[in-house]
This record gives C-alpha cells, sequence and structure tokens, in this order.
C-alpha cells in the first residue's frame, strides 16, 4: 500500500511539476526534503531518548501497571488480544495519556515503543489487528485541551482563543469513534476472510 | 487554560520521578537505559522519514494540491464553505508543519473568530499528520503491509472534515 501511494506521490509530482514548468522547485524540493528529514530525526532523537528515560523509570516503578490497571476497561475492549499482558497495556496507556494530554511529542516515543512490543507478539513483518487499531486511533486526535491551537488564534488577535473548544472535542471525537468503528468492522471481515479462506 | 497546558509537562515528569524514587527503583539508571533505546529506534527512523518527507515536499512544490483543490473547489463551494478551507483539508493528513502554516494564513487572513477562521481551527486540531503517524509507526517495527488501516484512519479524517464544518455552523445558532 505504502508502495503505491509513494510511487503515486512522486510520479504525479513529477508530471504535474513538469506541466506547471516546475521542475527546477522541485529538484530543490527533493533535496531539501532529506536534509530536514535528517534534522528532523535529530531534534527527534533527543525527545524520543528523554521520553523512553521516563517511560523505563515509570515502568521500573510500577507507574505505568497502575496505569493500566486503571484504563484496564476500555484497553480491554479496544484490544482484547493483549489482556493478560500488563506491561503492553502499560505501554498503550502512555501513548494514549500523552495524546490525550496534548503532549506530541512525548506521545511519538510511547507510540513506538508499544508498536515494537506489539510487533514482537505479532511476529512476521504482517501488523497484528492491535497494531493496526493502535495506529488509528494515533492518526485521531482527541485533546483535552488544544493548547497550541489556542496559542495561534490568540497570536492572530482572537477574542477567544478558546471559543472553539466545544467544537474542537465534538469533531475530534467523533472522527476517533468512526475511524475506530470503521477499523473494528474491517477487522471482522477481514477476520472472517480469513477463516473462510482456511 | 495556557498555564495549565504549559504545567502538563512538568507536572507529568515530576510524578513519573517521584514514583520511582519512592519505589526505590535506580531512576537515573532506569533513564539512561531507556534514553539508550531511544537512539536505536531513532536511527532506525531515519530512513523512512527521508523517503516520507521527500515525497511530501515535492508534492507540494509541483503545485499538485494546487491542481487537487482546483478539481475540488466548486463542490466545495456548494455545500457553502469557504473554497479556501479545501486545501487544509488534503494537507492535513499529509504534512504538519505545512498544514500548520496553511491555518496560520487563513486566521490570517479571515480572522479567528470567523466562520472560515472557526472551521480552519477546528480542523487542523481534531486530526492527526495521518500518513505520518501511518509510514512512522509501520516503519519503525518493519510492516510493510498496511492491510486495513488507510481506510480506518481516513474515514475518521473525512468524518473530522464534514463535523468540522457542522458544528461550527451548529454553535454559531445557538
Amino acid at each position: 500500500m505504502i508502495n503505491y501511494i509513494w510511487f503515486g506521490m512522486i510520479a504525479l509530482s513529477v508530471v504535474c511539476a513538469a506541466v506547471n514548468g516546475r521542475l527546477p522547485e522541485l529538484s530543490s524540493a527533493l533535496m531539501e526534503g532529506a536534509g530536514s528529514a535528517v534534522q528532523l530525526s535529530i531534534t527527534l532523537l533527543g525527545s524520543m531518548c528523554a521520553w523512553l528515560g521516563f517511560l523505563k523509570i515509570a515502568e521500573r516503578g510500577g507507574l505505568t501497571r497502575l496505569l493500566a490497571a486503571g484504563f484496564s476497561p476500555i484497553i480491554d475492549w479496544l484490544f482484547p488480544d493483549y489482556r493478560g499482558d500488563e506491561g503492553l497495556k502499560g505501554k498503550i496507556c502512555m501513548n494514549l495519556s500523552a495524546n490525550l494530554l496534548g503532549l506530541g511529542n512525548a506521545a511519538t516515543p510511547l507510540g513506538l515503543s508499544a508498536m515494537e512490543a506489539m510487533a514482537e507478539k505479532a511476529g512476521d513483518g504482517v501488523p497484528s489487528r492491535g497494531m493496526i487499531l493502535f495506529v488509528v486511533i494515533n492518526t485521531a486526535s482527541l485533546q483535552l485541551l488544544p493548547v497550541n491551537m489556542a496559542a495561534m488564534r490568540a497570536s492572530c488577535g482572537s477574542a477567544a482563543p478558546f471559543g472553539v473548544l466545544p467544537e474542537i472535542w465534538a469533531t475530534s471525537l467523533g472522527a476517533l469513534v468512526t475511524a475506530v468503528a470503521v477499523c473494528k468492522l474491517l477487522e471482522q471481515r477481514s477476520g472472517r476472510l480469513c477463516t473462510w479462506n482456511r | 487554560m495556557e498555564q495549565i497546558g504549559a504545567a502538563a509537562l512538568p507536572v507529568i515528569v515530576g510524578v513519573i520521578l517521584l514514583f520511582g524514587f519512592f519505589k526505590d527503583v535506580d531512576v537515573f539508571d532506569a533513564f539512561v537505559s531507556g534514553a539508550k533505546d531511544g537512539i536505536k529506534t531513532t536511527i532506525g527512523l531515519l530512513p523512512t522519514l527521508i523517503g516520507l518527507i521527500v515525497a511530501v515536499n515535492m508534492v507540494k512544490a509541483s503545485g499538485l494540491l494546487e491542481a487537487l483543490c482546483a478539481l475540488c473547489g466548486p463542490l466545495v463551494q456548494g455545500l457553502g464553505v469557504s473554497p479556501e478551507v479545501l486545501p487544509l483539508a488534503l494537507l492535513r493528513p499529509v504534512s504538519g508543519s505545512g498544514s500548520s502554516a496553511y491555518t496560520l494564513s487563513l486566521l490570517e487572513q479571515f480572522g479567528p473568530d470567523s466562520e472560515t477562521g472557526k472551521i480552519a481551527s477546528v480542523l487542523a486540531s481534531s486530526t492527526e499528520t495521518t500518513f505520518y503517524a501511518v509510514t512512522v509507526y509501520f516503519g519503525a517495527v518493519g510492516c510493510k503491509k498496511l492491510r486495513y488501516t488507510l481506510p480506518a484512519a481516513l474515514a475518521g479524517d473525512c468524518m473530522a472534515v464534514v463535523l468540522s464544518v457542522v458544528t461550527v455552523k451548529f454553535f454559531a445558532q445557538i
């Protein structure tokens, strides 16, 4: 899938740039993109190491288990395959809480560490249903306080930077529920297909 | 409210540290061993990031996005939404920094408290950079097959586009 999307993005860009006469811009965009990816990973390296360090403290201290126990009902419903695995559930909880609190640069390292733990269980390079649902939840964005957006609105002279809070809550919750519902639906269908094929 | 947001991070770190310390964890040793894992993960991620960002940059520079918007523009206008919102809806799942910059330009152009400004604010903060999350998360664990990930994630994104318009129009009336 990524194979096709990536090919499509680049092939269409080249065609489109040729038609628009923007080929010089395209080649500089290519080189700049490669450079900014390296810059991004250097920035990421710092927050990744810091957050995985704090995660390890939370794991050794038993805080993640406590968090996992607290969120157990919802986590068990979403990820029934990991019901007995407190450590993995703890990692999932840490990522979901970071997302909820709007700590984007903490959510990615915590999420990747949860993905690695789930991939270990899945084995062969095919994502398990838990991994898919986890990624889908991470492509949605449910936040208690969208602080960055409020700051952006305030900087543009908004009379009410947090004025769109109800709209944001309703929209992000609706988007999240839709994504999870579609995911669960497709999961059941692909599950049936697999048994049927066998 | 801004202060609450800024305080969240130090408070969480403080709670993690205190909890570990009083549970007799060697906190610094734990931190260093966790941070070590971060190096491996980040370096492993670099090729994926380069591939992704190069492609996104090329799409932005080639004018492909504008071409797509010109195609879908009349449709959006028919629904009573300012056509300037459309590029944001297309940009949001692909590029985080690009969509922030575009949101900012919309807020400056229309004013943050106008209907267009509100729709842009709601849309930009109600979804994540879908393609970035999918590529990075699956890239980090070496999964090539995505199965039904994208349909589910994009269903959420489409719902966010619809709901951002509907909720802003609805809440403006009460």
